[in-house]
């Protein structure tokens, strides 16, 4: 069993050093939006620091969605989900295991890119620490609920719509807790409290949403 | 050994078969032949436990595959339609990621003999981007050469796309399997010329 999660990490990852524009183009989309925001509402540095949590995690969160499309479409047109499905190994742990191979390669490089991102903004020292910790555990999150989205949407023409539309309702609480957390640090107030609650959305949705995609898989591959 | 009871399968309201039974034992072939659209993909997405028939029951060894789960899909090599090939992945690279998960063991050693069994050698480290239709088709059927552990083949077309030499190989391979005590089921619209102790022949259209 951890042999066949090993091969789908390392294929996963093998594919997305093969094909790095598509790695980059989630990362550049997110330093774009995030960068937009100063040049539009002004150079006021009060103004930025209030609006910084917030522009940022939306702006991570509009770039997880743009990479959910390519989580399983792939897989699903070239046969390899058929295959997948039919190894001796429980679907879900072969889902969890590209979800956290998508991560990797999605999610991952927003994270270490964030503190960038945030000096924009004039945020201080502890906040970008904070933001980097809310991004760290809340960006597992968007991967785990989007691959729900991105598993019910397969085979349908306008999945690339249709994923974000699924799945941003979902992740309000990720959203306010994650920009929250960036707040409160900011205000010099402790984040513990955000930071406890996001950790507890991905252990639930860590638990619950590989299942749900696994099962999605199997009705639309029927 | 595998058994059909009674099987049925519909798509878009229409029946594609109803009623359909046969027992495969170890060292048989079953050849399923029919039109397009006659529901031989669906009958073998069936068999593999893929999809669910709307009637009836697939049974290995006596019992439910649906009961068995994992425990079939091991006994299970399944080449469908889609070579479930990765184009930005070199041959080698794409028949070890195939085989670990169906739990089979490789080596470095007997990947480049699978591959060069199908007609490849010597392509193993190329992208299979810069394959044609008919060496995909034959890294996809390679995966073939490596399954011995796995009694029950299902293969959906296999000689699709192949050229006189490839349909030899793969018929060398199922003849193989088949000697050793493996069950074969395939469609196909070509005679298949594979030595098998005892065929049968399944045809959709009636």
């Amino acid at each position: 069993m951890l042999a066949a999660l090993r091969t789908v990490i390392r294929r996963d990852l093998l594919l997305a050093l093969r094909n790095k524009s598509d790695a980059a183009n989630t990362l550049l989309f997110f330093v774009i939006v995030a960068s937009l925001f100063p040049l539009g509402v002004g150079p006021e540095p009060a103004l930025l620091r209030g609006i910084a949590p917030g522009v940022v995690w939306v702006a991570a969160l509009l770039a997880s969605m743009l990479a959910l499309a390519r989580l399983f479409a792939a897989d699903y047109a070239d046969g390899t989900l058929e295959q997948l499905a039919l190894a001796p190994q429980p679907l879900a742990a072969l889902v969890a295991a590209k979800i956290l191979a998508h991560w990797l390669v999605s999610g991952l490089p927003l994270v270490l890119i964030a503190p960038l991102l945030g000096l924009q903004f004039d945020l201080s020292g502890t906040a970008l620490l904070t933001l980097m910790v809310s991004l760290l555990i809340g960006t597992p999150v968007l991967s785990l609920l989007g691959a729900i989205g991105a598993a019910l949407t397969l085979g349908l023409r306008a999945s690339g719509v249709l994923v974000p539309l699924i799945v941003l309702p979902l992740t309000v609480p990720v959203l306010v807790f994650g920009a929250g957390a960036v707040e409160a640090a900011a205000a010099g107030l402790g984040a513990e409290a955000q930071l406890s609650l996001l950790a507890a959305f991905l252990l639930v949705s860590a638990a619950l949403s590989p299942w749900a995609a696994a099962a999605a898989i199997r009705i639309a591959l029927e | 050994m595998l058994e059909a009871r009674e099987l049925e399968a519909t798509r878009g309201g229409a029946t594609l078969f109803s009623g359909l039974a046969f027992t495969l034992r170890p060292g048989a072939l079953l050849r399923v032949s029919g039109a397009n659209g006659s529901g031989k993909t669906s009958l073998l997405r069936v068999l593999c436990g893929l999809a669910q028939p709307s009637a009836g029951q697939v049974r290995w060894n006596g019992e439910s595959i649906g009961a068995l789960g994992e425990e079939y899909r091991r006994q299970l090599a399944y080449v469908g339609h889609a070579n479930a090939l990765k184009d930005e992945l070199t041959v080698a690279e794409n028949l070890e990621a195939i085989c670990a998960l169906a739990g089979l063991d490789t080596t470095p050693a007997s990947v480049r003999a699978a591959i060069g069994q199908f007609g490849l050698g010597g392509r193993e480290l190329l992208p299979v981007k810069l394959l044609s239709q008919g060496q995909r088709r034959r890294a996809a059927l390679a995966r073939l050469a490596l399954s011995e552990a796995a009694p029950l083949w299902i293969l959906d077309e296999p000689f699709a796309a192949l050229d006189a030499d490839a349909v030899d190989r793969v018929q060398s391979a199922a003849g193989a399997h088949l000697a050793r005590g493996g069950m074969i089921v395939l469609t196909t619209h070509q005679e298949a010329r594979i030595e098998a102790r005892s065929a049968t022949d399944i045809n959709l259209d009636r």
